[in-house]
């Protein structure tokens, strides 16, 4: 191959900076978010695991269910604490801080939930 | 051998039409009926029977004549818990729930002769609640639907913004969020005054309207409007399926009209002038 002698040390050098942020992160798996759970209350309406994974759609479920088929407002957890099946009156009224709860997540996995454009959020945490 | 080519022809042209015509057929037999006329009728040759719940409402304007400022405040208290942002100017004048004058409201109506007491009479209005409302038909999303309880209402989440249901809903009901609603006018004075915590406000690019108090009802309380109106019984809301109820009783009682009748839309909301 003509010019091997400067082509490919030039490839290796190209393919070395351009793969150098994976190198630099490599083995580091970044700061793990760690969102301010509630201090009074222990129980969530379902399982924390699910509530993790699925919260969005457990959301969903509650709006068409209220909205559409004039489902029940008031849901019971497990252990029968009574709550109100809404986002901006149910779920932040014990996670009442969006931005140490919610957000803390949300901007580690880049997801940009539109939810606060109508949604009002607890007044002490704006 | 002529004949069996024949009777292969004749075969063939018979799959093939049966084959074409067949889809279309079933589509035909098995296809529901639009949603917006899924409701039982109100009136009409052999009309199904009404099951459940129908909201309604009937406005006595007279009772409003009597105490001057009472439709204001109606009004206000309906856009103060609904976060109704109110942008200052005509054009993108957002409403639930409003006053406009009697020529208006009834134009169909004939104005020819008509006591000067009627004259740019100020009338409330609302979203009717159609019993085949229109809005519904019309919107590509779903976003409006009915409710088996009669009420027109909306999920803000899938409205898209593209106004058809403005455009066929015949009272005007529906209004544009052209501005957002949370922002500030040029003075620095936010669009919604106070808003309530307990309610969502809406975002730029989505239409809403009256709810009928959706969310009071839920809880047992009655419409806003209407319980500012209670002193004055300028206002009755209830159930037009039960016979018993207090507004089935003024119907019975009362000569009523309704906004523009003829086409077909069977609002649920009733006036007595």
């Amino acid at each position: 191959m003509y010019g091997k002698g400067r082509i490919i040390p030039a490839l290796i050098l190209f393919l070395g900076l351009m793969t150098s942020p994976m190198w630099y992160k490599s083995g580091d798996a970044g700061k793990m978010p760690k969102p301010e759970k509630p201090k009074d209350y222990t129980e969530c309406v379902a399982p924390a695991q699910y509530m993790r994974t699925s919260h969005m759609v457990l959301l969903n479920q509650w709006r068409d269910d209220i909205l559409r088929e004039d489902g029940a407002r008031i849901g019971k957890t497990a252990n029968g604490t009574e709550y109100v099946r809404s986002l901006q009156n149910g779920c932040m009224k014990c996670h009442s801080d969006k931005k140490k709860f919610c957000d803390t997540c949300h901007s580690y996995a880049s997801v940009k939930p539109y939810c606060w454009d109508c949604h009002l959020q607890p007044k002490e945490a704006m | 051998m002529d004949s069996k080519r024949r009777d292969f022809l004749k075969i063939a042209g018979l799959t093939a039409i049966a084959g074409i015509a067949a889809p279309s057929a079933f589509n035909t037999l098995l296809k529901g009926e639009a949603l917006a006329s899924a409701g039982p009728a109100a009136s009409g040759h052999g009309a199904a029977a009404p099951t459940g719940k129908r909201y309604g409402m009937v406005i006595d304007v007279k009772k409003f004549t009597e105490n001057p400022g009472l439709a204001e405040q109606c009004v206000t208290a309906c856009h103060t818990i609904h976060n109704v942002p109110d942008f200052g100017n005509k054009k993108d004048e957002i409403k639930w729930l409003w006053v406009e004058s009697y020529d208006h409201v009834f134009p169909e109506h004939s104005q020819d002769k008509r006591p000067d007491g009627l004259k740019g009479m100020p009338i409330l209005t609302l979203c009717n609640h159609c019993e085949k409302p229109p809005c519904v038909r019309a919107c590509p999303t779903k976003a409006t639907f009915k409710k088996k309880n009669g009420i027109v209402a909306m999920d803000y989440h899938r409205c898209i913004g593209c106004r058809f249901c403005m455009a066929a809903c015949p009272y005007g009901a529906r209004s544009f969020n052209w501005r957002d609603p949370r922002g500030k006018d040029a003075n620095g004075r936010p669009f919604i005054k106070a808003e309530n915590p307990k309610f969502p406000t809406r975002m730029r690019g989505v239409v809403e309207k009256c709810n009928f108090c959706t969310e009071r009802l839920a809880i047992g309380q009655i419409p806003a409007c209407v319980e500012v109106a209670s002193q004055a019984k300028g206002l009755i809301f209830g159930d037009l399926n039960d016979p018993n109820s207090e507004i089935s009783q003024v119907l019975k009682t009362s000569f009523t009209i309704q906004r523009n009748p003829a086409i077909g839309t069977h609002p649920s909301l009733f006036y007595i002038i």
